[in-house]
């Protein structure tokens, strides 16, 4: 009976300790600075310079999956279209690397798809006026 | 005598506090963080931080080359 409580009262300590170690963990941030996400950030940033007048012009559109896509290339002069593929492709690459990257940096490879659907509602969420965003299927002028 | 009977409790939550402080990371994906990380990442990659400061008066000197 001594013994029964007394293994009690040490389960509860435990637990005690489990539920403090956890909720201590919950709330941490997300680990990002490792040399692949930012080498990762620092390509993107140079092709964002590239990127923005497309947004602007409405030929590449953020998509509701997290990558850019080729929404009119119309709007596009001629002369220009041809780089056009490659540099969505290349910017997709890129936000596959970053997902995939930050999922692995913080020791849970399966959460690429959640990190990569945050994403996508964070692009679109601050994405600039005038820019097209995927809403539901559509395409939506911000 | 409550302190010594409180003594394993006190000293098995410390223990455990210990134990699960190495191996617990985060067991459900915190959506939270995830998303101060994405804006902290999409503020460089857009370079909006920048966009919202104004260059300084830097411009004055130098203008004709």
């Amino acid at each position: 009976m001594k013994a029964l409580t007394r293994i009690t009262r040490w389960l509860s300590g435990l637990l005690v300790g489990g539920v403090l170690a956890f909720a201590a963990h919950a709330q941490g941030n997300l680990e990002i600075d490792t040399p692949a996400i930012a080498a990762l950030k620092a390509s993107m940033q140079q092709r964002h310079a590239q990127l923005a007048p497309m947004y602007a012009s409405g030929a590449v559109g953020l998509a509701v999956d997290g990558t850019v896509a080729l929404r009119d290339a119309s709007v596009v002069p001629l002369a220009q279209r041809s780089g056009l593929n490659a540099l969505v492709a290349a910017e997709n690459a890129d936000r596959a690397a970053l997902y995939r990257e930050i999922a692995r940096a913080n020791q849970r490879p399966e959460w690429e798809a959640d990190v990569r659907r945050t994403f996508a509602q964070r692009w679109i969420d601050r994405a600039q006026a005038g820019w097209w965003v995927q809403r539901g299927g559509a395409w939506v002028k911000k | 005598m409550a302190l010594t009977r409180l003594r394993p409790v006190v000293l098995a939550a410390v223990l455990s506090l210990t134990a699960t402080a190495c191996v617990t990371i985060n067991i459900y994906f915190p959506a939270a963080a995830a998303e101060k990380a994405a804006d902290r990442i999409i503020d460089e990659v857009w370079q909006m931080r920048e966009a919202q400061t104004p260059p300084a008066a830097s411009t004055q000197e130098g203008e004709k080359q």
